[in-house]
């Protein structure tokens, strides 16, 4: 690699090298998530939420609504992540008419992980094992007769849960 | 070949908890190979569990979930010896599906 | 990490003096295995009085509430058990030559890992169940697996489940090769090694339940009832012998071959002092 005297060219190097890689793992996304037998039978996957990168966005592009901290959501997660990659999360609510409940990670490249529809006739409670980067909020919403609520927990994450 | 879905459906009279461990590598697109290359983004998208013909539960997961995902829920219902209905598609539009009994 | 290292000097500079003295005394009298195996066990359940004895197994676990109920919830669809699965259907497929494991063990090699390793009279060496598992495979034609993961942990994972709840039975017999093998384990345990200058009671008698860096020491005692184990870290199962060669690695030493006659005589020592707790694998661990 010839080394640039002129540091701003060196500057500009280094970010378009660092774009590429970028871009490149985003194109790896984009012919993957669009696998013809999904969109057409089903355009219910929340596609553009989970790519969003923060839980604001994540949130609006999945319900179009804010949600309001409520102690009738229960939310359990560790204090400390024994390991990054596997933690074990569940919430549980006494909301009641719950059809929906989600699960975001702030830290995480893409805060949204999980999102799970309720039926009528489902308990409003799920138990997952979620990847989380480093140390973070979790944030669980539920979404209940048409309004949102939240609960949100700090875990503390040691071994990052992303291949580190 | 074994099927990559393993589930428990307990009936306990008034509803029914289901506990599912799918087997899947859910790479997530950020982890780079032994030679540095990243391993493409590779995960369970949904996940759908039916009984009686109907929806009782749709997980939609992201990348964020777990290696070998896991999901717990219940639903009102459910006798045992009865059919639960579980598929999943990823997004490589890979499936699979797999019918459990409630116990 | 420097309170740690301050911690284990301070701690060690005792334990040099129980432990360390104890080769070079026992080098004037006879090994005494039964009286290791009960001074093991007193140390620990007195450092843990509110620990019950078989929860031992259970590794760091056992030692902080929050990692148990991480571990309990990951109980009830263990990551293990894709490769249990795996190993039940590997353990009943015959071999070409139409023989199976079955025809290699006692029992039919169900519920009998408990009283492996054992010392084989005729080799005059320790036999480990990995090792026996291999030499199965090659008498009957077929290629020797791994030592580490995969087939070898899933096969090793199916039988440990038979063998659930059953406490380790491991024999010495009267036999002065058997006593060396055993005293051989011991004074491995017992030797610092590596960069690091740790040896296994470093961790695992002195700090169990600190923790170090980011991970949470198991105790010695039980160390090896959980095996082969699910690791988070690994994402994937691993057997004794992975254990022992990352352990080596882990403190900067130069591990050995799985299954060389230091590892099966550490795994020996340290399944011989654990006799009395139940095999608990295959397990999970961060």
């Amino acid at each position: 690699m010839t080394i640039i005297h002129d540091g701003f060219s060196a500057t500009r190097r280094v970010i378009l090298k660092g774009a590429g890689a970028v871009a490149l793992v985003g194109l790896g996304n984009i012919p993957f998530s669009l696998a013809p037998a999904f969109a057409a039978a089903n355009d219910k996957y929340p596609e553009d939420a989970f790519k969003a990168k923060s839980e604001a966005d994540a949130i609006k592009s999945l319900y179009g609504k804010t949600a309001e901290p409520s102690d009738k959501v229960k939310l359990d997660a560790p204090e400390i992540a024994e390991n990054g990659a596997v933690v074990p999360i569940s919430v549980s609510t006494t909301l009641a008419e719950v059809t929906s409940i989600s699960f975001l990670v702030s830290e995480n490249p893409n805060a949204l992980a999980a999102s799970y529809k309720i039926p009528a006739g489902t308990m409003p409670s799920v138990a997952n094992r979620l990847k989380m980067a480093k140390t973070s909020n979790v944030i669980a919403i539920v979404e209940a007769g048409g309004k949102l609520y939240s609960a949100t927990k700090e875990v503390k994450v040691t071994v990052g849960g992303c291949g580190g | 070949m074994a099927s990559t879905i393993r589930v428990r459906a307990t009936s306990s009279g008034e509803t029914t908890e289901v506990q599912a461990l799918i087997q899947h590598p859910m790479d997530s697109g950020f982890v780079k190979d032994a030679k540095g290359e990243v391993i493409p983004p590779h995960f369970i998208q949904e996940l759908t569990f039916e009984y009686n013909g109907k929806s009782v539960f749709v997980a939609d997961w992201g990348a964020a979930v777990s290696k070998d995902p896991y999901v717990k829920f219940s639903f009102k219902g459910g006798k045992k010896g009865d059919d639960l209905k579980i598929s999943w598609v990823d997004n490589k539009g890979a499936t699979d599906t797999a019918t459990a009994k409630i116990q | 990490m420097r309170s740690v290292i301050h911690f284990a000097s301070a701690a060690l500079a005792l334990a040099a003096l129980a432990f360390t003295a104890v080769p070079s005394a026992v080098a004037a009298d006879k090994p005494d295995p039964v009286a290791d195996a009960k001074a093991f066990r007193i140390f620990f359940t007195q450092k843990f009085p509110k620990v019950k004895l078989e929860d031992f197994v259970n590794g760091p676990y056992s030692m902080n509430e929050d990692m148990h109920r991480q571990w309990e919830e990951k109980e009830q669809f263990p990551p293990y058990e894709f490769s249990l699965d795996m190993g039940k259907e590997m353990f009943s497929k015959p071999f070409k030559n139409g023989k199976s494991y079955a025809d290699c063990f006692p029992n039919k090699g169900i519920g009998i890992r408990q009283n492996y390793p054992y010392f084989d009279a005729g080799e005059g060496k320790v036999v480990t169940l990995e090792l026996a598992l291999n030499r199965c495979r090659e008498a009957n034609g077929e290629p020797a697996f791994s030592y580490v993961k995969d087939e070898m942990a899933a096969l090793t994972a199916y039988m440990a489940f038979t063998s659930r709840g059953k406490p380790f039975d491991i024999k010495i017999p009267d036999d002065p090769r058997a006593l060396e093998a055993y005293q051989n384990g011991k004074r491995y345990f017992y030797t610092r090694r590596g960069q690091l200058n740790f040896s296994c009671a470093t961790c695992h008698v002195q700090s169990p339940g600190e923790r170090i860096r980011a991970e949470v020491l198991a105790p010695a005692l039980g160390i090896l009832n959980a095996m082969p184990i699910y690791r988070s870290e690994w994402s994937g199962m691993g057997t004794i012998s992975r254990r022992f060669t990352t352990c080596n690695s882990q403190i900067r030493g130069v591990p050995l071959n799985p299954q060389d006659d230091e590892y099966r005589d550490l795994e020996y020592y340290l399944s011989y002092v654990s006799n009395g707790l139940p095999i608990s694998g295959p397990g999970a661990r961060p």
